[in-house]
């Protein structure tokens, strides 16, 4: 073997190796945290903490159930904005627009996706939470529904798009209109990607933080109506976790598992309603 | 026939020159469509070149041509098919049964003049839905489950699939699912049936079940095949149009076409010199 030879197969296991190398970090990380979390979130959970409102400074115990429902209300409220706008604009984009505006919608719909958390509260909260001079659930699910919007809306716009177009003039040659063949065959054929769509979405935004803190705000009773300040998850935990009290850091990470609980599942089914097969005709 | 589907008509309109002893007196021979004069652009390019021609009332017309001919163009625009596509144009008249199809309204036209696919292209959804689709968007009153069985038995799949009509139209063969294609442009009773390349992606068995059927279909439908099989087309058909760069180079009777063509250029191409 020549010595060029074996400096470049040296070479060629080298590269392979930190590929490798590369690959398995980045499982390892999520592994790491899993761990780390499941270690300190699984020594502090119990049902205290899913059926109790939070104890008064001093005293240990108490749980977070107050920010479990406040998460179910804020990502309800989420989902009645984000899910009609998102789907139906995808809609529009992938069967009935022209390239131009297609492109503008798009592009505007992906700027909308990168404009920063933190941003995106501000806006509620000078939208929502001044003019009524009060921070609510209403302005936190406004915040959170903003972001589903885009999220939904491309996702939805690519399953519509992978739907044959052979589907399409089958429903047309047999005398559908436009309308007809998207609500008849289109939409039917898209459904599980449309449903993967809008819970990816909805797991995207259930951990979001930073457009609660001043929309949603936090509370330590329950939230009655949508016209008050709620708590909710992951504001729970950046206040539990920022307090030097040892029992609320317990809590913060209990909080933070339950919250990647439900993300995970969410995936996941996700990934089996998917999975379970796009309607797609043989090929 | 109303008279005015026969207009003055350029000399090829109708299918010139039948074979010796197999003439056919030329006003017995009813008109479905008449094309004339059309011409069709996609976006500047144009890919049709004043075509005329006349679908026979009741036979198989076949068009044959190397691809990229325009034939498969051509069967399209006869239901409008093309506006699915953005940027084209269609120039001259297409009339069925007198009537200026580019009149009327495009849902109604293509009740009456159905299409099947190069590729079967069943919906996601049961053998049943599949064949009833076309009943239930029209709002028609019928009883569906009538319908369904009467267009099967059409398309010769009804004993195949009798037992399981609420499965999944995936779970059928290629061929059936072309066949199931067939039944469910039948089921809104269309005039014309426009077939593009239906075999092209069939097993020779399949191939001969769809050949079979469309002969048995004369009976209730006027069709329009395209074909790169100029075998099928010499099987089926009783008309043959032979299209080369977006024009009809000759239309005659199928014998006569494949036997004795006129023109060199149909010869080289049935003969298989070029295609």
């Amino acid at each position: 073997m020549s010595l060029r030879l074996r400096w470049r197969k040296q070479l060629s296991n080298f590269m392979l190796a930190m590929t490798g190398l590369c690959a398995l970090v980045t499982v390892g990380v999520l592994f790491f945290i899993l761990g780390y979390l499941v270690y300190h979130g699984g020594t502090s959970i119990n049902w205290d903490f899913f059926v109790k409102l939070p104890a008064p400074v001093g005293e240990t115990g108490g749980g977070m159930a107050n920010a479990i429902v406040g998460s179910a209300k804020l990502l309800f409220l989420a989902s009645l904005l984000g899910v009609p706008i998102g789907v139906l604009g995808a809609i529009y984009l992938a069967e009935f627009s022209s390239p131009t505006p297609a492109f503008v919608i798009r592009y505007a719909a992906d700027l909308l996706n990168g404009v920063p958390s933190i941003v995106i509260g501000i806006f509620a909260f000078s939208l929502v939470v001044l003019p009524f001079k009060q921070f609510s659930t209403l302005a936190g699910g406004f915040a959170l529904g903003l972001m589903m919007i885009p999220i939904t809306l491309r996702s939805t716009e690519e399953f519509l798009r992978a739907v044959p177009r052979a589907l399409r003039e089958a429903a047309m040659a047999l005398g559908a209109s436009k309308w007809k063949t998207v609500a008849t065959v289109v939409i039917p054929a898209a459904y599980r990607g449309i449903l993967t769509a809008i819970l990816l979405a909805f797991a995207r935004v259930a951990g979001e933080t930073a457009p609660l803190l001043f929309t949603a705000l936090g509370n330590l009773f329950w939230s009655p109506g949508w016209r008050q300040p709620t708590a909710s998850l992951p504001v729970m935990i950046f206040n539990y976790a920022m307090s030097p009290y040892e029992d609320w850091h317990r809590q913060a990470w209990a909080a933070g598992l339950v919250l990647l609980g439900l993300i995970l599942v969410i995936n996941i089914v996700a990934r089996s309603i998917l999975a379970r097969g796009m309607a797609a005709p043989r090929t | 026939m109303q008279a005015s589907a026969r207009p003055s008509v350029p000399l090829n309109l109708t299918p010139n020159a039948p074979a010796p002893g197999n003439r056919e007196p030329q006003a017995a021979l009813a008109m479905r469509m008449n094309i004339s004069k059309v011409n069709f652009f996609y976006g500047p390019k144009q890919v049709l070149f004043d075509v005329n021609l006349g679908i026979a009332s009741g036979k198989i017309t076949s068009l044959i041509g190397p691809s990229g001919c325009g034939k498969s163009t051509l069967l399209r625009t006869l239901n409008r098919m093309h506006e699915t596509i953005n940027n084209t144009r269609l120039d001259g008249e297409i009339l069925i049964d007198g009537q200026n199809i580019l009149a009327e309204d495009v849902t109604a036209l293509r009740r009456r003049v159905g299409m099947v696919f190069q590729r079967a292209n069943p919906f996601p959804k049961s053998i049943f839905d599949n064949v009833a689709y076309g009943l239930r968007i029209n709002g028609s009153k019928i009883p569906l489950g009538e319908a369904v069985e009467k267009s099967l038995r059409n398309a010769a799949l009804w004993d195949e699939v009798k037992d399981h009509l609420h499965k999944s139209a995936y779970e059928l063969s290629g061929g059936q699912q072309q066949r199931l294609c067939i039944a469910r442009a039948l089921a809104v009773e269309p005039e014309v049936l426009l077939l593009d390349e239906p075999c092209s992606a069939l097993d020779p068995i399949s191939t001969a079940k769809i050949e079979e059927l469309l002969v048995q279909l004369k009976q209730i439908c006027t069709i329009v095949i395209v074909t790169h099989n100029m075998q099928q087309a010499a099987r089926v058909s009783d008309f043959t149009a032979f299209l080369l760069a977006g024009q009809v180079i000759e239309f005659s009777t199928t014998p006569h076409l494949f036997t004795t063509p006129s023109d060199p250029r149909t010869e080289a191409y049935i003969t298989g010199r070029f295609g």
